[in-house]
């Protein structure tokens, strides 16, 4: 084994890249969460977001039209899933299901003329001397676009739930849509809007996979980080910062699995690769096993549907 | 104005015309798809769903392919069917399925080269409680600890997946498969391998546990006081529990029927169409089969028919692709449109739609 390789400064930047995809979906989960609805379909959204990112990129060379591309791309095929369970009253779980398998689909068939190319290569943000500071240089101001946009995601995000009257809605909707929709709230508008900004960064979040991290698209290249961003919703108690720092965390064991192949450790590759799925379980259990029942920090109507009688 | 009105009763008649109208909605969908991708629409229409049937160079290959494909789907399905009344989501299935297969087929090249009876016997127990096995760490840690059984389910597919890599390239590597990946093909091996009954149906002993599994779930669902317990969790867990249901049965109970048919697709599949342990073994019969429980509204005959229906869309996919290259994964983009509409006219069946003008009176 050969430690020797493995270079601390750059193992903190690369547990941030590693992060970003999670992180971006998790964020946008939890505001859908909050609202009160549960959608399962991020694997979906990501995908969709990872592919349309791709074409976007390979056909205009332009980084910004990639960036909304993807957005875009995950927030519309989450209208699937908001138009079904809001209007349509279907079963939260069962359609959030729907949306991963369509989206694999969907993205498999968009993508099948792009398979195995390399995507243009964007240049990243000139911070101008602070880049040349040792260190903070490296771990702070060395990364691309997308990276600053999903800090700058969870800061807002916190920014509104907790600071702005909407923010304070929607969090109102997902403890009781009956009584916020006696108070007048639109409960379906604001959870339609909330499921498609989940789409948005889960979207992001794919493109982040499919532009950066790989960077080519293939078929499945999510490969359940929509799921582990699940995971980690309810690992950070439905709160930003902590929903941040689980996807860290996350990025930091996805990272050791990696060097740990790389530095060519007596473990067969795939029982390292099985890492990052079963520390998700074991966040999950030590999380469930802390709370007895129900949560507080669980939005009380999470996926709950919503049928007002007037 | 157009209002929703709550039904006090689901709909029976929707409960009958909701798949055939997703069905219809799905193929207006996928024509529109096919044109996008410019193919003529009902000429994939006819080569999906006509031409595995009836053509005449087609369907002595596609035909007996129908109840091969349909086999695993209709397995898993009636499995998941029960903890989808109760309201337990095992989405995992694909990984109960590669973990049964890994099982029976490990007990098969133990016993290798030896021939007995009860090879096989012993294959198709070691398949089910593998699927067992791993259906029940999310059975347990629900349980015990209350955590989430989609996520736990779905998380221990990419483990099974991994675990099938290192065993086709590790423990149960044909030694004689001169550095390939994958286990001895189970087929040459007389004791350990599943063929077909009758011959040309595709008939295999995977099928009959099919019609045996749904010949349980209607006999559980309908006659029995688990089926009861079962449908009381999914509507009201708290009158459920008034009943005498035990919640932590419920769940265990669930989980395990699910992951043990799962377990037993998988060991059919592989002693019989697959042959081999390999990485590329599982093909996503375990989330297809969510569709196929879904499509047949978790009722016995439903799951039947869809599970034919969608094993006809795979084997009509294929022709598809080959004859008018169309591309494999407008299948299963086809797959989860159908799976989508299906959902959106659940609403037929539990609202009224009421058309009125003017407020309330």
């Amino acid at each position: 084994m050969d430690w020797g390789s493995l270079n601390p400064l750059s193992l903190v930047a690369t547990m941030v890249v590693a992060s970003i995809p999670i992180m971006f979906a998790a964020t946008g989960e939890l505001v859908a969460e909050k609202s009160g609805v549960l959608n399962l379909g991020v694997e979906g959204m990501m995908i969709t977001g990872a592919v349309a990112g791709f074409i976007a990129a390979l056909e205009t060379e332009s980084q910004v039209a990639a960036i909304a591309a993807a957005a875009a791309a995950g927030s519309g095929i989450s209208l699937f899933f908001g138009v079904l369970t809001q209007f349509l009253k279907s079963n939260q779980v069962a359609t959030g299901l729907a949306l991963t398998i369509f989206g694999l689909g969907v993205s498999a068939l968009a993508g099948q003329n792009y398979t195995g190319q390399a995507p243009p290569q964007f240049s990243p943000p000139n911070f101008g001397p602070l880049g040349d500071i040792p260190i903070l240089g490296q771990i702070v101001f060395g990364y691309d676009y997308l990276v600053y946009m999903a800090f700058l995601t969870v800061l807002g995000v916190w920014l509104f739930l907790n600071f702005s009257r909407a923010g304070l809605v929607l969090r109102a909707i997902g403890e009781n849509h009956d009584a916020a929709h006696a108070l007048g709230y639109k409960v379906t508008r604001v959870r339609l809007l909330a499921i498609m900004f989940g789409g948005a960064t889960a979207g992001l979040g794919g493109a982040y996979l499919s532009l950066i991290r790989v960077p080519q698209w293939t078929e499945g290249m999510t490969a359940g980080a929509g799921w582990i961003a699940l995971a980690i919703v309810v690992f950070g108690s439905w709160r930003p910062w902590r929903v941040m720092a689980g996807a860290l965390l996350f990025g930091g064991v996805t990272l050791l699995q990696l060097n740990l192949q790389a530095v060519g450790l007596e473990i067969n590759a795939a029982y390292l690769s099985m890492a990052p799925y079963a520390i998700t379980i074991l966040v999950l259990v030590a999380i469930s096993a802390r709370r007895s029942g129900k949560s507080a920090d669980t939005p009380a109507s999470l996926g709950k549907p919503f049928h007002s009688s007037a | 104005m157009i209002r929703l009105e709550p039904r006090l009763a689901p709909s029976r008649i929707w409960s009958f015309l909701a798949p055939l109208a997703a069905v219809g909605a799905t193929l207006v969908g996928g024509s529109i798809i096919f044109s996008l991708l410019g193919k003529n629409p009902i000429d994939v229409l006819l080569t999906i769903f006509w031409s595995p049937l009836f053509d005449p160079n087609m369907s002595a290959y596609a035909r007996p392919q129908l109840l091969v494909k349909a086999t695993p789907l209709i397995l898993i399905a009636a499995g998941l069917a029960v903890g989808f009344k109760a309201g337990i989501w095992n989405i995992g299935a694909e990984g109960q399925y590669i973990m049964g297969a890994i099982a029976g087929g490990a007990v098969a090249l133990a016993f290798y080269p030896a021939e007995a009876w009860f090879i096989f016997p012993l294959m198709v127990a070691a398949g089910a409680l593998g699927g067992v096995a791993w259906a029940m760490i999310p059975a347990a840690l629900k349980i015990r600890f209350n955590t989430n059984e989609i996520l736990v389910s779905l998380m221990l597919v990419y483990i099974a997946a991994q675990f099938l890599a290192a065993v086709s390239l590790g423990a149960l590597r044909n030694p004689e498969g001169s550095g390939f990946p994958g286990s001895r093909n189970l087929q040459y091996y007389d004791s350990a391998s599943n063929p077909e009954l009758l011959a040309g149906t595709g008939v295999h002993w995977g099928g009959m546990a099919a019609v045996a599994a749904l010949a349980c779930l209607y006999l559980l669902m309908r006659r029995h006081i688990m089926g009861f317990h079962l449908r009381l969790a999914g509507e009201s867990p708290r009158a459920a529990r008034f009943s005498g249901a035990r919640p932590a049965l419920l769940v265990a109970f669930c989980l395990g029927v699910s992951g043990g048919l799962a377990g037993l697709a998988g060991l059919f599949e592989l002693a019989g169409p697959s042959g081999q342990i390999s990485i590329d073994f599982n093909v996503g019969y375990g989330f297809t089969a969510i569709i196929v429980a879904f499509l047949g509204r978790l009722n016995p005959i439903g799951i039947l028919l869809a599970g034919l229906l969608v094993a006809l869309t795979y084997i009509g996919g294929e022709m598809a692709q080959f004859m008018l290259g169309l591309p494999r994964s407008a299948i299963q983009a086809f797959q989860g449109m159908l799976l989508f509409f299906l959902l959106a006219m659940d609403l037929f069946l539990h609202y009224r739609i009421v058309f009125r003008t003017g407020a309330k009176a």
